[in-house]
């Protein structure tokens, strides 16, 4: 990729999927645009390499759901090579060697859950139903940058009662969902409408992804709404496999953001944004080079943008306080596998078409809540939830013919180990993920040909994400919103003229969905047009 | 008695809903599993089988067997040496579609047309005394067309000398000792083959594709999903975008070949050596310029169509499941300009998409109409730009 050589409009520090997004509206709009990269390849978290000839493993983000669609359509992504391959069914195997696998049909899937409780054959309809009406209610916010709550300005005070009339017009029930969801329990949640273990422990265990919780925990409600909100293809809570991995779809941002004139610099790691007066002038870099332009973009994490790339003493106190007391915990890891064939289920013989959507260990809420008291008490999982996607199946260039990738998203495994730590801990990690596995796929572990293990200190070393947080601070209630990354400073802005955060310590948050980076290049334009009046 | 094709014993295997469709007499699988989403991500992303055999099939041979194709055919027969393959219709003296079909030029008087209805009759009856043979061979012969990126080496596994065959060519081969007819065609808008296979070696001819496939990703998709990758490809449908003149009452289900998207078809049109039916009427459509329709693609404005959906309350539905309704087109001022024949949401395109009839005036592609939709029991409309058909065409289809 080319080489900085011009005078630039705009430079994005970090080339993951926030910066990409970010870049690419912002050269649509006309900027001269540079995304600075650190590592040798864009993407983030979000990539796809291949470790072994022919098997291509995303070592980390491994699926897409919550990606706005706007994004999609704007930066006319299809052109570039979109393609989300529908995940179209979800396997959770039981203990017992049962299990519930449910799939496109509702039907069938009614037949299915009865087949493990009369009771909640009608309980998933009703469920999805109440879900879906506050994601109607929460969608729009998405879509829009918070308000600033606390300012006096008569567009604050516009935004503000917007947001209020919005609210306003909502019904009674859906509202108080969405007030239990955003403090609540999923525990609490769900037993509201299912007495099934296999149900309720396959749908809580979206209620804890990437977070420091159990489903019991008040909070895992904000996580089952957040990953109940993805709308691929128009239905709620669906999920899709980009063609090539999740890095498959970061080079589509690549793409794009390139067609529209934006650079990319790799192997280019920023030491620190240039400030004078007050204002962003740049940045440089390790080497020493150093890169002017009027607007620095920030797609980094809270902890870096406001503590590491500029002098947190020019910050005001309050800020550099909450972004020090910001919650990150990283506590999931990922082990990924190339096999040698696919993993049989006993229960279900020879059969494969189980493995084209996710495989979710993680059968009781008891089994989710156990495996998160080791993490209380500062250890990894004996038993831990995994999240399983043999992404060959969906894809078959993502591996040789007959061969397997198979990503595993495990939880819990904390950052802080107490009494060692994860370069220690690694592998011992690894063969208790690989024993569970086996405890539900005999013979699983002879087909492993290949082992990649990324620890939350692996994701912190490789990423830069702050304790391994996936989502680039933790999804917990004082930290949406307009609270996300710190009261005050949720509209991209920074303190310092000219600097900018994109990332998804923005809101609305992390997973792959590009709408921080999309929302702050909306309000970067627009500060734009205010200075240019000004000057006129 | 429907009846049932010679690949049916293993497809009742694999047809895990159990839920079959009538195709021209024949049982013709919906879909193999409850999500005919995942059989079309089969045809884009790896590959798919579909029995295609219930196509009505005739074998067209003798000496003058060229000249009596040339005389009905709309396309010029004469351009196509043996090993091609020509897609067109045939028309009426008045120039209007009696139906369209893909004709296999296997020598210089050897041929073999597929079409969606029967027309032994009918061209039979144009044979007059000139040295041609028609045959019914529908029940000879088993199709299966294997579609999707993968097609190609999945098939070169057990059919020689496939990995060479261009767009709309065909080769005679075997796979195993089936001796078969391997064509580069399909309805997918993909890369993609069909294999022609005689009844009784039908079994062992698609044990050894699916053995082939295996690893591949291969799977069966039914009539849902080959629906939903023909709106992709712009493929016209026979009672869904025409009917056949033959049996029409009035003019409105009429449509010429320039109407129905074809003009490419009337190239050779003012070539007096080769009179075919409906050659003069064509001619004076497009002298004097009397088309009614243009056929376009649609391409509806997202968010619009989002907008009118949360306004009304709803989750805007994106159903990859095509509509089997007409739905009205209208300018910006309310008059009706056309009406759409097919509209789908497309989960290659992330955009509702729909086959349409617009006036000629309005077809050129980025024109704007809006599309009507019933909406909480109203009539909205949603905004539209015409488009050119195909929507989804990757360079693997004919490279």
């Amino acid at each position: 990729m080319a080489p900085a050589t011009r005078a630039y409009d705009a430079i994005i520090v970090g080339g993951g999927h926030n910066g990409l997004v970010n870049g690419a509206y912002l050269a649509k709009a006309g900027l001269q645009v540079l995304i600075v990269e650190r590592r040798h390849l864009v993407g983030g978290a979000a990539i796809t390499e291949e470790l072994r000839p022919g098997f291509q493993f995303t070592s980390f983000s491994y699926a897409l759901s919550l990606l706005r669609p706007d994004i999609v359509q704007d930066l006319e992504l299809v052109k570039h090579g979109f393609m989300p391959i529908l995940m179209p069914s979800s396997f959770a195997p039981m203990e017992n060697g049962d299990y519930l696998l449910l799939g496109q049909d509702r039907d069938e899937n009614i037949k299915e859950i009865t087949r493990h409780s009369s009771h909640d054959a009608d309980a998933m309809d009703r469920y999805e139903y109440d879900v879906e009406r506050v994601c109607q209610v929460v969608k729009p916010l998405l879509d829009k940058v918070p308000p600033n709550v606390f300012g006096k300005s008569p567009q604050d005070l516009a935004e503000t009662a917007d947001l209020l009339k919005h609210l306003g017009g909502v019904d009674q029930k859906v509202l108080h969902d969405l007030v239990r969801l955003i403090t609540g329990s999923a525990a609490d949640f769900l037993d509201d409408y299912f007495e099934s273990d296999i149900l309720k422990g396959y749908i809580a265990s979206s209620g804890i992804i990437g977070t420091k919780v159990g489903p019991m925990s008040q909070g895992s409600g904000l996580v089952l709404l957040y990953h109940s909100l993805g709308e691929h293809d128009g239905h709620f809570g669906a999920w899709s496999f980009h063609k090539g991995g999740n890095g498959g779809f970061t080079q589509v941002l690549a793409r794009a953001a390139q067609a529209y004139g934006a650079e990319i610099m790799l192997n280019a790691p920023v030491a620190s944004v240039i400030t004078r007066n007050g204002a962003a002038v740049g940045v440089a870099l390790e080497d020493g080079t150093e890169l002017t332009a009027p607007t620095v973009v920030s797609a980094l994490d809270p902890r870096r943008t406001f503590t590491q790339l500029v002098e947190p003493r020019e910050l005001p106190s309050e800020l550099v306080e909450n972004i020090d007391r910001l919650r990150f915990q990283g506590t999931s890891a990922k082990v990924n596998f190339a096999l040698d064939g696919a993993p049989r289920y006993p229960a279900l013989g020879d059969s494969t078409d189980q493995y084209y959507g996710f495989v979710n260990i993680g059968p009781t809420m008891e089994y989710l809540e156990r495996a998160f008291d080791d993490a209380k008490y500062g250890w990894y999982s004996k038993r831990p939830y995994i999240d399983c996607a043999i992404q060959s199946f969906v894809d078959p260039d993502m591996a040789p013919p007959g061969k397997h990738v198979m990503s595993c998203f495990v939880q819990y495994a904390p950052y802080h180990l107490k009494g060692s730590d994860w370069d220690t801990e690694r592998d011992r990690f690894a063969d208790t993920v690989q024993a569970t596995l086996e405890s539900f796929f005999p013979g699983f572990g002879d087909l492993v040909l290949q082992r990649e293990v990324q620890t939350p200190l692996d994701i912190e070393r490789t990423v830069g994400l702050t304790e391994g947080n996936i989502f680039a601070g933790e999804f917990f209630a004082p930290q949406m919103y307009f609270f996300r990354p710190a009261p005050g400073w949720s509209q991209y802005r920074t303190p310092i003229d000219g600097y900018y955060q994109c990332g998804s310590g923005t809101h609305p948050g992390g997973c792959v969905m590009g709408a921080p980076g999309k929302l702050a290049s909306q309000q970067i334009l627009r500060d734009l047009r205010t200075r240019v009046g000004q000057a006129d | 008695m429907i009846k049932t094709t010679p690949f049916h014993e293993r497809l009742d295997q694999l047809n895990t809903t159990k839920r079959w469709g009538h195709w021209s007499g024949y049982l013709s699988a919906l879909k193999y599993q409850m999500s005919p989403k995942q059989e079309y991500f089969a045809i884009r992303n790896s590959a798919g089988f579909f029995d295609t055999s219930p196509l009505y099939k005739f074998r067209i041979t003798g000496r003058d067997s060229e000249r009596l194709l040339a005389g009905v055919m709309t396309r010029d027969i004469r351009t196509c040496r043996p090993g091609r393959a020509q897609y067109t219709v045939w028309c009426d003296d008045r120039g209007f579609v009696l139906e369209d079909g893909v004709l296999f030029r296997h020598s210089a008087t050897d041929f073999l047309l597929t079409a969606a209805e029967p027309n032994l009759g009918y061209l039979s009856d144009l044979v007059g005394r000139l040295d041609v043979t028609i045959d019914d061979v529908t029940d000879h012969y088993g199709m299966l067309a294997v579609q999707g990126p993968r097609s190609r080496e999945i098939l070169a596994k057990v059919a020689p000398g496939i990995e060479g065959l261009r767009y709309f060519e065909h080769t005679d081969t075997k796979i195993g000792s089936a001796a078969v007819t391997v064509s580069r065609t399909g309805y997918t808008g993909d890369l993609g083959y069909e294999v022609r296979v005689p009844r009784d070696d039908a079994i062992g001819v698609l044990d050894a594709v699916i053995e082939a496939g295996q690893s591949h990703g291969l799977r069966p998709f039914g009539e849902e999903a080959l629906l939903m990758s023909r709106i992709e490809a712009g493929l016209v449908l026979i009672n869904v975008e025409f009917s056949s003149s033959r049996l029409a009452y009035t003019d409105h289900d009429r449509i010429t070949p320039k109407e129905l998207g074809f003009g490419w078809m009337l190239k050779g049109i003012d070539d007096d050596t080769r009179p075919f039916i409906g050659r003069q009427a064509l001619r004076r459509e497009l002298a004097e310029k009397t088309s009614r329709w243009a056929t376009v693609g649609l391409v509806l404005d997202w968010l619009d169509y989002d907008r009118v959906y949360n306004r009304a309350g709803l989750v805007p539905p994106k159903d990859e499941t095509p509509l089997d309704y007409e739905s009205m087109l209208y300018d910006d001022v309310g008059e009706r300009v056309g009406y759409a024949t097919s509209l789908m949401y497309s989960p290659v395109l992330q955009q509702h998409i729909a086959m349409a009839r617009v006036r000629p005036d309005l077809a050129s592609a980025g024109t704007r109409v809006n599309l009507e939709l019933t909406i909480n029991h109203h009539y909205e409309t949603v905004a539209a730009a015409v488009t050119k058909l195909p929507f989804f065409n990757p360079p693997r289809k004919t490279a």
